[in-house]
């Protein structure tokens, strides 16, 4: 066990050299003049400027020199200030958000982090629902109907069934608007009296006791989760069937039945939790795999999370700060996914002895 | 027990195995395949599957029919009715710059003149117009991306499977890092490089979804050539002292590349959905291309006033929605097939 969890960290930061390796090498795309968002808030219009920039930041050195100087930064001589750095988090400037990237990720990501922890619970929870439902009832009703539901929910893009979702709950009934907060509660929470916590404002407005706001957001987070829900339920739909099919047909269920167990017993007591072995990696990639999905999601509902910043700069070909939102993503999902093989080494036997 | 004496003809064996028939398709795809074949046009739902797509293939062949294009040179611009704003309703006439009216017009609507079937999107561009060369669009870089992921990942999973070791290693890692990113994050970020360089057309996109969508089939293809090695006639092949390139063109890469192309060739529905999502996101074609996702992404400013215009969500929607749908269908059907737990059934 041991041996498997030290096998898997070192393979970290090979990772990460990878990842930072991938989009450095993007970045080169980018004319020495563009790269210096790295460095300096202003791009300069000046030709001189420009040459000065290009000579103090190393923008024209070789490839070494400049992968080291974007992974550490500049140390100004006289003044001592440090400027760029990832390994400092210093991203670089964005232009579209007029903000350092660094400082838009940390205002954005909380809101990406409040939707994609409500949706969790819903994926998971449902999606293996529905899957037993199907194999307890194999070629039944509710086999059939997740057959179809999985293959029209597969079907579905994201886009067009948030974009239906919205004509329906928001054009039509006006139940679900688009967006974070209505008006009326961003002024509390922009207001002295609303603490900061957590940043997470359905938790925060909790803590402050207003469960009016908290109700707000809520309303507001319904159709994102909903969208970001169904992909992922069809996926867990199958896995949880195939998984649980072959787990129905093994001696021990059977000796469980010729032992007289009633059968709500035999399958949620002895099938099902055997038959979750599988699903729990694909719980753990499925996790990892929301924060790829909010990208369309957020802006699709106008939510301002990482997703949507990285779609608008996308848009407008930010690159520094596309590509910001790039490594951020990568650091994220490199650690997530170390977490989730490690505990499927301790669920399943078999993979920390393979 | 009776002696029956030999007979030298085969009825008695014929009847007690009862041969099947082999056809001309079972001998050259040989059994496996030939199995996956024929599975794949058996269920309802791979025949609604398989429809679907015909239809669209359809579609495609008879555009110019369909939406006669006003410049037969550049038939990919959606072409505008004036320059408006607000979406147009359905059925409402064609005022400025009509296209050619098709020779089935008048019979199909009983009009004279145009009128925007799907209705117009912001600024005047037509629907109808934008699904139906779309549909030429969607198939067009479909099949680019599914043809080069397929043949890069062919090359370096049997590169990796065929060199091994440190080869192996290297590749392997590579294809780790390239899919730690989710992949339309990645394939936005490289679309969003790209354009300045190359300027808006299908190229960045589709250069895009190609560089980080060959990992899968690589991995595929690598486990498959690994576990084909082990297979009675490598062995044999290797006795009798074939040359190793040899063993691995000739004898492993054709028996273990059959499921995979089949799998890869459905995955154009998957390549679409991913393309028109970066249009959506407005990567990619320049505006007024014929591209579902860019038709799609009109309806993001009218969000608040979609009851009133639905038609310019759902009709894009809808013929993306089916257009994926065909192909997930066949998949499904492959999936089945293709499932070891399923051989000998049916």
């Amino acid at each position: 066990m041991v041996n498997y969890i030290i096998r898997r960290l070192l393979l970290v930061p090979l990772l990460l050299f990878g990842v930072t390796i991938l989009i450095f090498g993007m970045l080169q795309f980018l004319t020495p003049v563009e790269r210096s968002a790295l460095y300096v808030r202003e791009i300069p219009k000046n030709e001189r400027q420009i040459e000065g920039i290009i000579l103090k930041y190393g923008l024209d050195k070789p490839l070494y020199v400049q992968y080291w100087r974007w992974l550490v930064g500049t140390t100004d001589q006289v003044t001592g200030e440090r400027n760029g750095g990832i390994l400092f988090g210093d991203f670089g400037w964005s232009r579209t958000g007029g903000q350092p990237v660094a400082t838009l990720i940390k205002n954005r990501f909380p809101n990406t982090l409040d939707l994609t922890l409500w949706a969790v619970g819903p994926v998971i929870l449902v999606g293996i629902w529905l899957g037993v439902q199907a194999a307890v009832h194999h070629n039944g009703f509710a086999d059939q109907a997740g057959r179809i539901f999985s293959i029209v929910g597969t079907s579905f893009p994201t886009f067009v069934f948030g974009l239906l979702m919205l004509m329906i709950f928001y054009a039509n009934l006006q139940w679900f608007p688009p967006g974070r907060l209505s008006t009326e509660a961003s002024i509390v929470v922009n207001s002295e009296s609303f603490k900061t916590y957590t940043s997470l404002l359905t938790i925060d407005s909790l803590l402050n006791g207003r469960f009016d706001i908290f109700i707000d957001t809520l309303r507001h987070m319904i159709l994102p989760i909903l969208t970001l829900s169904y992909i992922s339920w069809a996926t867990f739909l199958r896995v949880t069937r195939s998984s649980m099919l072959e787990t129905l047909r093994q001696d021990y269920v059977t000796t469980a039945r010729a032992k007289g167990l009633p059968e709500r017993d035999v399958i949620y007591k002895h099938a099902r939790p055997n038959a979750m072995i599988s699903v729990i990696t694909l719980a753990g990639f499925t996790v990892v795999g929301l924060m790829g999905g909010v990208v369309i999601t957020e802006t699709v509902f106008d939510y301002p999370g990482i997703g949507k910043a990285a779609a608008e700069a996308a848009g407008q070909l930010d690159v520094v700060t596309v590509l910001g939102f790039a490594l951020f993503n990568g650091l994220i999902l490199i650690v997530a996914n170390v977490v989730v093989d490690i505990l499927y080494a301790f669920v399943d036997p078999r993979v920390r002895l393979s | 027990m009776t002696q029956v004496a030999p007979t030298g003809d085969n009825s008695l064996l014929a009847e007690s195995i009862s041969m099947r028939k082999i056809g001309r398709l079972e001998r050259l795809l040989g059994p496996d395949n030939y199995r996956i074949v024929v599975g794949m046009f058996k269920t309802p739902a791979s025949i609604i599957g398989f429809s679907l797509i015909l239809f669209f293939v359809l579609v495609a062949i008879a555009a110019p029919l369909l939406a006669p294009p006003i410049n037969p040179s550049d038939p990919y611009r959606i072409p505008r009715d004036g320059f408006r704003a607000e979406p147009q309703p359905m059925g409402s006439e064609w005022r400025v710059r009509q296209p050619p009216i098709p020779f089935w017009w008048k019979a199909v609507t009983g009009e004279e003149e145009w009128f925007h079937i799907f209705g117009t999107s912001q600024g005047g561009y037509d629907v109808y117009y934008g699904i139906i060369w779309g549909t030429r669009t969607a198939f067009t870089t479909g099949m680019i991306v599914v043809v080069s992921t397929f043949l890069i990942g062919i090359i370096v999973g049997s590169v990796s499977a065929y060199y091994g070791g440190v080869v192996d290693m290297i590749l392997m890692r590579i294809v780790d890092v390239m899919m730690t990113l989710p992949f339309i994050l990645a394939a936005l970020i490289l679309a969003a490089v790209l354009t300045p360089k190359i300027g808006r057309s299908l190229v960045p996109s589709i250069l895009a979804l190609v560089t980080f969508g060959w990992m899968g089939y690589a991995r595929i293809i690598r486990g498959d050539i690994l576990s084909t090695k082990e297979r009675d006639y490598v062995m044999a092949a290797r006795v009798i002292g074939v040359k190793d390139s040899r063993i691995l063109f000739r004898h492993i890469l054709p028996n273990a590349i059959f499921p995979t192309l089949v799998l890869a060739s459905l995955a154009i529905g998957d390549v679409v959905l991913s393309f028109a999502a970066l249009s959506f996101l407005g990567i990619g074609t320049e505006i007024g291309y014929a591209d579902w996702g860019q038709v799609l992404s009109f309806a993001r400013n009218w969000i608040i006033s979609l009851d009133q215009y639905w038609y310019i969500v759902v009709w894009p929607g809808l013929t993306l929605v089916l257009f994926v749908m065909g192909w997930n269908l066949l998949g499904d059907a492959l999936r089945d097939v293709l499932d070891p737990r399923m051989r000998g059934k049916s």
